[in-house]
C-alpha cells in the first residue's frame, strides 16, 4: 500500500454568521454558525487525480482552502505524507490554480516576473540566470513561447493566461496541485486545451491533483477517484468508472441524471424537485432527505455515517440486502 | 415556403443581418450576414464561444443595440411584419408583447422593489386589454403554471425572497405573460446549478410545446441545446458557420469548427483518452483574418480559405460555411 500524499481526517469548518454583538444581545439571540464543511475525510494517493464535485454551497472550495492552509479547520486535521515534508510541508510543494485567470495574474507584472515569483520567494534556484532559464523552460512546457515572458497578462487570451497560471504553479516544483474550477471560466475549445495540458503534465511530472469542479463531465474526464459533496458533507467516494456505472448515493444519481449530455438528443425527463437548502439551517438527519426519492423514516432522525464509500441509510440497506447470505 | 402559405410562414425570419460598431479605431463588424428562420413551436439553439455574436443576434432582434452599435444591413421579419426599421416606439409594442425575453441573471431582470405578482400583472396590463383584477388573476395562474409552490402567498413576495431557480421561474412567467409568439432565452440556465437547470429546461420545453411558442435559445452549453433544441446554429466570429437539425449537427458536423467543438466537449457517456483540441482562440473583432475566419485554427485549411469567405451551402442535412464542401457550392451555384 502506497502512503497517501494527503490524508484529510474528519475536518469541519464553521463560519460565524451571527448578527453584530449588540444587536444580538438586544434581540436575545444566540450566535449562529454556518457549517460549511462537516466531518469530511478522504485520502489522495500519489500521482492520482481526486475530484470533489457538488453544487454551489456544497463546501468543495472550503475543503480546498483547508487543504492548502488558507483556512484552518475548526476541527479535524489535514496530514501530508513524509515525501511532502510531513508536519512541516516543504515550501512550494503545494500550489493552487484558480478559476479566474483574469483575477489571479497581476496586471502590472510581466509574465516572466509572475512565473519567477515563487522561485524568488523560495530563493530556489538562487542564481537569477538559472531562474530565467527555468522561466523559459516552463513557458515551453505549458505550450507558450519563451518570448512571451516579456508580455503583460492583458496581451493574452483567457486560455493562455490559464497556461501562465499553471507555469507559475509549477515553478516551485510542487508535487501536489489544488485546482479550484480551473476551466470554468473558459470556452469549451480552450477548456479542452487546458484539460489535455493538465493530463500531460501529470504524466510527465508525476503530479497529484485535487481537482474541484461543478462539471461532472469534466470531472469524469480528469479524475481517477471522485468525492461527491452535498451541503458540506461527503456523501459518496468512488473510483470514477464505478461512480458513473453504479452510483450508490441517490444524490449522485440525481447529479448524473441532471447533466445535459450530447448523447441525450431531445430527451424528456422528470427532474428531481427542490433546490439545495440553506446551509445555515440544514434539514435534520440526512440533509438530502427532503429531496430524496428513497427517504425513509430514519433519514429524518439520524445522520448517516460514512462507510468509506457512501453516506446513506438506503444504500447501506441495499448493500446488506443484495450481499450473499453467509453460509 | 415558396408557396407563401401562412401556416408555413416562419415566426421569425432573419435575412442577411449585419451589425457593426463604429469606434475611433474603425468599424468593427460584430455580425455578418446572419440568416435563419424559426418556425412556429420550434426551438432554435444558437451556440458559440464568447464573442461569437450569439447574444448580439438576440439583442439585435429585439432592437436593444446601444450606440455605437448599428444594424448595417439585412432584415428582420416577425410573422410577416418587418421589425428592424419600425423605430423605438414600434419596438416597444413588440417587446414583451410578441417577443418575450429571458436573460441569464434573474436578479437583474426583476425589479427588487416590486412584488413579483405586481411585476407580472404590470406586463399583462401594458399589453392586454384586461382589468387590474384580471391581470392579477393571470399573474397567479402564470406563477402556478411555472411551478412556484404556494403561489397564493408567494405572489406578494419580493424577488430577494426567492431562490435562484424560483426567480428564473418568475422570469419565465414574466416572459410568457402576454402570450408572445417568440421567446428569446439568452443563457437562461447558466447561473443555475445542474439539478435546478434540469428543472428549468424541462419547464421551458413543456410551456413552449403546449403553447406553440417558438424559442431562440442562446447558450454556450451544447448539452442544453442537445436536449432542448430542434435545430441549432453554430456561430463563429460573427457568422453562422453551420445550421441544421440538432441530431445531425451533433453527430455529423460538417464544418471543421463544429467538428472540433463537438470533440472538445467532455462526455458523460464514454471516457476518451484525449479531448479533441482546437489550437488557438477565436480572433478579436479587430483582427478577423481575411477569407474564412476559422482558417488560422483549421487543420484542413486549403489555399482558397485565405482568399474568400465561403458561402453557407447545404451539405447533407445541414448547411455549412466551408470551402471543403466546394462541390456542393458549385452545384448550388449552377442551380441558382
Amino acid at each position: 500500500m502506497v502512503e497517501p500524499v494527503l490524508r484529510v481526517e474528519n475536518v469541519r469548518r464553521l463560519f460565524d454568521v451571527s448578527k453584530p454583538w449588540l444587536e444580538r444581545v438586544i434581540a436575545r439571540e444566540k450566535p449562529q454558525f454556518l457549517r460549511a464543511v462537516d466531518e469530511v475525510s478522504f485520502e489522495i494517493r500519489p500521482g492520482e487525480t481526486f475530484a470533489l464535485v457538488g453544487e454551489s454551497g456544497s463546501g468543495k472550495s472550503t475543503v480546498a482552502k483547508m487543504v492548502v492552509g488558507l483556512l484552518p479547520p475548526s476541527e479535524g486535521a489535514v496530514h501530508f505524507s513524509a515525501s511532502m515534508g510531513g508536519a512541516r510541508v516543504r515550501p512550494g510543494a503545494i500550489q493552487m490554480i484558480f478559476q479566474d485567470p483574469y483575477a489571479s495574474l497581476n496586471p502590472r507584472w510581466r509574465i516572466r516576473d509572475i512565473i519567477a515569483e515563487p522561485m524568488e520567494a523560495l530563493n530556489h534556484p538562487a542564481d537569477p540566470a538559472a531562474r530565467a532559464a527555468r522561466v523559459a523552460d516552463l513557458l515551453t512546457l505549458v505550450g507558450l513561447s519563451p518570448l512571451d515572458g516579456e508580455k503583460y497578462p492583458h496581451q493574452f487570451s483567457g486560455g493562455q493566461r490559464q497556461r501562465v497560471a499553471i507555469a507559475r504553479a509549477l515553478s516551485s516544483e510542487p508535487q501536489f496541485l489544488v485546482c479550484d474550477e480551473p476551466t470554468s471560466a473558459l470556452d469549451v475549445s480552450v477548456q479542452a486545451q487546458i484539460l489535455n495540458l493538465m493530463r500531460d503534465l501529470q504524466e510527465r511530472l508525476g503530479l497529484t491533483y485535487l481537482f474541484i469542479s461543478h462539471n461532472l463531465a469534466v470531472v469524469r474526464h480528469m479524475a481517477h477517484r471522485i468525492g461527491v459533496m452535498y451541503l458540506g458533507r461527503l456523501v459518496e467516494v468512488q473510483e470514477t468508472e464505478a461512480l458513473f456505472a453504479a452510483p450508490r448515493h441517490p444524490y449522485t444519481r440525481l447529479l448524473i441524471d441532471a447533466v445535459p449530455d450530447l448523447e441525450q438528443i431531445g430527451r424528456d425527463r422528470v427532474p428531481v424537485q427542490g433546490e439545495v437548502p440553506s446551509p445555515i439551517n440544514p434539514p435534520s438527519g440526512c440533509t438530502f432527505h427532503p429531496r430524496c426519492p428513497l427517504a425513509m423514516e430514519i433519514c429524518m432522525r439520524e445522520v448517516p455515517g460514512f462507510d468509506g464509500s457512501v453516506a446513506c441509510h438506503a444504500a447501506k440497506g441495499q448493500a446488506m440486502a443484495s450481499s450473499p447470505p453467509l453460509s | 415556403m415558396a408557396t407563401g402559405d401562412t401556416a408555413m410562414e416562419p415566426v421569425l425570419s432573419v435575412r442577411n443581418l449585419s451589425l457593426e460598431f463604429v469606434t475611433r479605431r474603425g468599424v468593427l463588424r460584430a455580425l455578418n450576414e446572419i440568416s435563419f428562420d424559426i418556425a412556429r413551436g420550434e426551438v432554435l439553439g444558437v451556440v458559440g464561444e464568447s464573442g461569437a455574436g450569439k447574444s448580439l443576434t438576440g439583442t439585435a432582434i429585439i432592437g436593444l443595440i446601444d450606440k455605437p452599435g448599428r444594424l448595417s444591413g439585412g432584415e428582420i421579419w416577425l410573422k410577416g411584419q418587418r421589425i428592424d426599421n419600425i423605430g423605438h416606439d414600434g419596438l416597444r409594442k413588440i417587446r414583451g408583447r410578441r417577443i418575450g425575453m429571458i436573460f441569464q441573471d434573474p436578479l437583474t431582470s426583476l425589479n427588487p422593489l416590486f412584488r413579483v405578482g405586481d411585476q407580472i400583472a404590470e406586463t399583462v396590463l401594458t399589453h392586454m386589454p384586461v382589468s387590474k383584477a384580471e391581470a392579477r388573476a393571470r399573474a397567479l395562474a402564470l406563477l402556478t403554471e411555472v411551478g412556484i409552490p404556494a403561489p397564493e402567498s408567494r405572489i406578494d413576495a419580493y424577488p430577494h425572497e426567492f431562490s435562484g431557480g424560483m426567480r428564473q421561474r418568475v422570469v419565465i412567467a414574466l416572459a410568457l405573460a402576454a402570450e408572445p409568439d417568440l421567446i428569446i432565452a439568452d443563457e437562461p440556465t447558466t447561473a443555475l446549478d445542474v439539478s435546478v437547470q434540469a428543472q428549468i429546461i424541462t419547464l421551458l420545453k413543456r410551456l413552449c410545446r403546449t403553447r406553440g411558442t417558438s424559442v431562440m435559445l442562446i447558450t454556450h452549453d451544447m448539452g442544453v441545446i442537445a436536449e432542448t433544441a430542434d435545430r441549432v446554429a453554430v456561430m463563429y466570429a460573427g457568422r453562422i458557420v453551420e445550421i441544421g437539425p440538432v441530431a445531425d449537427v451533433i453527430r455529423q458536423p460538417k464544418h471543421p469548427y463544429a467538428t472540433g467543438l463537438m470533440g472538445a466537449i467532455p462526455a458523460l457517456g464514454a471516457k476518451v483518452q484525449r479531448l479533441t483540441q482546437i489550437s488557438g482562440a477565436m480572433p478579436r473583432l479587430n483582427a478577423i483574418p481575411a477569407g474564412c475566419a476559422f482558417r488560422p485554427r483549421c487543420t484542413e485549411a486549403i489555399g482558397k480559405c485565405a482568399e474568400a469567405v465561403p458561402p453557407l451551402v447545404p451539405v447533407g442535412a445541414t448547411s455549412a460555411r466551408c470551402w471543403l464542401h466546394e462541390a456542393q457550392v458549385e452545384r448550388s451555384a449552377s442551380h441558382g
